[in-house]
């Protein structure tokens, strides 16, 4: 029999939270692997959220996620700078209507201060007119957080999972864990893909936490999703808003936002709705209807007319808080459960601690001198000007063929998304943007599909939107 | 920066009947952009007839319809072709930036007529609700992968609206061996042309629910289903009329919408309905020398009217390029 080698760290799940925690590891001298049910990393709930850098604001004092994320926020940054990602400080507005709400934005203001959020000012109907000219004119002031930004959420899992792969972590996609056989110590893990074995497991499974957590005996907490539509608009209204516009939050969310994703294109939402189905992504018209509400109240001339897109995310959710614990029923065993909002500005905080954990439970972590920590920045002409393009065009012919009319997305763009990992539509969509612009892929999916098959030797016929079970077509034609 | 007399943009029957209508005007400085690899536009995807009965009294196919302008523009030298590109920046002194495998140009011109054609309005525009899985594509999108690419996109089909492409696209399916379960259509008469609701529809027996609207679409990976509901004279839900579909694919084919992203970027004023140009007369922008003819100036049902609109718009172009001087 082949002999199985044993890891040092497996983890189990590539969202954003389990890429985090691979490069974090990635920086010692470990062994580590990351095992993805889905066809591609961020397939799960990281590619379905608002994509929102929090500040640490809206969250009780005293709590792991608003630590946590404080902590994110400043990290992003140099996780941006290092791997070539673009993060927006856009800075967040929670709008008062009220007196009453006035007094609310007091309080929300000491507890994120007591917590250490930095730069926090009430500004007045003055100041609100001057900076956001669309905003409700009946809103009388808001608390300013200007650390608050926007970030590609797929795009950043991307970026650590391929900077993790380059210092040696490895990626088994398509590898669904099944199973977890406690063999004292470590690990055994069965797996759609066959067994794997390790010393320390993170369990970092996103919506299925509770199941994976449960293998190895650990079944203390359930993970109940909480749904959040979202609808795009078109990026023709990018200049509808200038910050991230908040309402004053409820208790089990922050509400209708009206925000620019970080590729410049508005976006409102989301929901937040009690679900039982963990595999429940549909919109529906109540949420249609309680979105424009919302984000009309914010800003009342967004129209349906503008929605180019919308998607449906499922918050991880169990109680309040994040889980993140080592198991001393299943020694080397780490839950990183219940990692609702903000979970994606929190990612590489828990990152650290998780490496905290494992180190305190006698883990060596050990320096590797040559870690390498940037990853050239990924090229995207639709946010370079026309006079870089040129200069592309000439390096590269490649460049100015333009494949995605709406996005402006070129062939070379697509072929090096493929190289970086893409192996499905949506794939290439997260990491270009091609198909998600107006006309979504009417015009570029047939030359995609061919550029896919090609680089991947794959059959037209067996090209995916998002893995087994979604090929585009049916098969080839047959002439009757 | 080179100069130019006129600028074509877009080589559908629109801009090739404006480019040759502009040479026979006496403009003898003309270059026709187009960002596929061939001449045509839309009409290289229909290969079904019906195209050129008024224009040339005869019943062609869409490819032999776009053929009869190929060859003139061919054989016209003053009308420079370029295919592979895409026209990507317009100003109000039309000043033109195009991309093109290896090179970007910038192009001042004297005149520039837009015919860059139409979109289709997509699932998300008429909001859909339901999930978003593989099997759902537009209209014109489904007649690409059929007739161009070979491919077959579905087995069990659902249409959504009943514009001239989706109906025509029943009886593409059905010739290729596809079921064609339903077309459902929210008004209580068809969008498409009579003869595609007789030739393509009825004449195969395919069941035509007018008055009725998607509710929902179903499916994780594929389309699984769709929710049908009836709909009253307000278009508002009539109480228990819901039943559901199986279907493995759902066409979507609601309208076109002009693409005059170009236009917009330069500063023409642009009805925001029905993303048209604004202006005094057919073909005209509200910015001097800048004209938009055929399926971006206004969705004409039939490719005899965009010729002889565009050739009424190749004539303007030539006339103001003669009023400069
Ligand atoms: C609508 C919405 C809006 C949000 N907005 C924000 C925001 O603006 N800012 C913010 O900070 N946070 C936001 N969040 C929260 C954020 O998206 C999540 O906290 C974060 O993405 C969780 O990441 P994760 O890695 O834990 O989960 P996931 O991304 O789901 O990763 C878990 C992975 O594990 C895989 N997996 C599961 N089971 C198995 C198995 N058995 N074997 C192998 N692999 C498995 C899954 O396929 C998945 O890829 C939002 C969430 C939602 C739903
Ligand atoms: C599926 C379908 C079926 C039809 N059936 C019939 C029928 O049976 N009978 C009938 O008479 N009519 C029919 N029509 C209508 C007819 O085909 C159209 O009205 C006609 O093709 C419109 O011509 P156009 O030149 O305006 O647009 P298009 O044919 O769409 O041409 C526009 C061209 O502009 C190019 N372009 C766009 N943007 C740029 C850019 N930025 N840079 C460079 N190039 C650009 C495009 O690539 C395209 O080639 C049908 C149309 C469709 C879509």
């Amino acid at each position: 029999m082949k002999s199985v080698p044993v890891f040092d760290v497996l983890v189990i799940g590539a969202g954003v939270v389990g890429a985090a925690i691979a490069r974090e590891l990635s920086r010692y001298k470990l062994s580590i692997a990351v095992l993805e049910k889905e066809e591609e990393p961020a397939f799960g709930v990281s590619k379905s959220n608002s994509g929102i850098i929090h500040p640490g604001t809206q969250n009780p004092a005293g709590s792991l996620k608003g630590r946590l994320c404080l902590e994110g926020n400043i990290l992003i940054r140099e996780i941006s700078r290092e791997l070539g990602l673009d993060f927006k400080e856009a800075g967040e507005l929670i709008v008062a209507f009220t007196q009453d709400e006035i007094q609310r934005l007091l309080t929300i203001k000491s507890e994120a201060e007591t917590l250490g959020v930095p730069g926090l000012k009430i500004v007045d109907m003055a100041w609100l007119r001057e900076n956001e000219p669309n905003l409700n004119p009946e809103a009388i002031a808001a608390l300013y957080a200007p650390s608050a930004g926007v970030i590609s959420p797929y795009r950043l899992v991307y970026a650590l999972c391929e900077n993790a792969l380059k210092n040696g972590a490895e990626f088994y996609t398509q590898t669904k864990v099944e199973n977890i056989i406690f063999t004292k110590p470590g690990f055994e893990i069965q797996t759609s893909k066959g067994m794997f074995k390790a010393r320390y497991v993170i369990n970092a499974a996103g919506l299925y936490a509770d199941e994976t957590s449960a293998m190895v005996g650990i079944n203390d907490f359930r993970i109940a999703p909480r749904k959040g539509q979202e609808f795009i608009l078109d990026n023709k209204k990018e200049n509808l808003t200038n910050h991230l516009i908040f309402p004053l939050p409820s208790k089990v969310s922050k509400g209708i936002l009206v925000i620019k994703t970080a590729d410049g294109n508005p976006m409102i939402g989301p929901t937040a709705e009690e679900v039982e189905d963990k595999e429940d992504f549909s919109t529906t018209e109540e949420g249609l209807k309680k979105v424009f509400e919302g984000a009309r109240k914010l800003v009342p001339s967004i129209s349906q007319d503008d929605i180019i897109a919308y998607f449906s995310g499922l918050r991880p959710a169990s109680g309040d808080d994040f889980i993140i614990r080592y198991e001393d029923k299943a020694p080397g065993f780490i839950n990183v459960a219940g990692i609702q909002s903000p979970g994606l500005t929190a990612a590489p905080a828990i990152a650290k601690m998780v490496c905290g954990i494992l180190r305190e439970k006698g883990l060596q972590l050990e320096k590797k001198e040559d870690f390498i920590c940037e990853r050239e920045k990924p090229i995207h002409l639709f946010n370079i000007s026309l006079s870089e393009t040129e200069k592309l065009i000439k390096q590269d012919a490649g460049y100015g063929d333009i494949v995605c009319r709406c996005e402006m997305v070129s062939a070379k763009e697509v072929q090096d998304a493929i190289t970086a990992g893409a192996r499905t539509m949506d794939g290439i969509k997260f990491r270009t943007r091609a198909q998600s612009g107006r006309c979504h892929g009417s015009f570029c999916t047939t030359r995609l599909m061919k550029i896919l098959s090609e680089k991947t030797k794959t059959p037209l016929t067996a090209i995916t939107k998002s893995g087994k079970g979604s090929e585009i077509v049916k098969g080839e034609r047959v002439s009757l | 920066m080179c100069e130019k007399d006129l600028v074509i943009v877009g080589a559908g029957p629109a801009g090739m009947a404006a480019a040759i209508s502009a040479y026979e005007s006496g403009v003898r400085d003309i270059l026709l952009l187009e960002r596929d690899q061939y001449l045509g536009g839309i009409l290289n995807q229909c290969i079904h007839t019906g195209f050129g009965l008024t224009y040339f009294k005869e019943n062609l196919t869409g490819p032999e319809y776009a053929h009869r302008f190929i060859k003139k523009i061919n054989a016209i030298k003053e009308i420079e072709v370029s295919l592979k590109s895409f026209a990507v920046h317009l100003t109000n002194e039309n000043v033109l930036t195009y991309i093109k495998p290896g090179a970007l140009e910038k192009i001042k011109a004297k005149a520039v007529i837009m015919a860059t054609g139409a979109r289709e309005r997509t699932r998300e525009m008429v909001h859909i609700p339901g999930t978003r899985p593989a099997g759902i594509f537009s209209a014109g999108l489904a007649q690409k992968l059929i007739n161009i690419e070979g491919l077959l996109p579905g087995r069990e089909v659902v249409i959504i609206g009943s514009g001239d492409i989706g109906l025509i696209m029943a009886r593409r399916f059905i010739l290729e061996g596809a079921k064609v379960k339903a077309v459902i259509e929210i008004q209580k008469q068809s969008r498409g042309l009579t003869r595609n609701v007789v030739q393509c529809v009825e004449d195969f027996g395919v069941p035509f629910y007018l008055s009725h609207r998607i509710a929902k679409i179903h499916g994780k990976n594929r389309v699984e289903k769709v929710d049908v509901v009836r709909v009253d004279e307000h278009l508002h839900e009539v109480a228990d009329s819901m039943f559901s579909i199986e279907c493995d694919t759902v066409l979507i084919s609601v309208g076109l919408i002009p693409e005059n992203e170009l236009i917009e970027m330069a500063g023409a004023v642009i009805d925001k309905k029905t993303n048209t140009p604004v202006a005094q007369e057919i073909n005209k922008t509200s910015i001097p020398g800048l004209f938009v003819c055929g399926n971006s100036f206004k969705i004409y049902d039939l490719v005899d009217s965009v010729s002889k609109d565009s050739i009424h718009a190749g004539y303007q172009a030539a006339e103001y390029i003669r009023g400069l001087g």
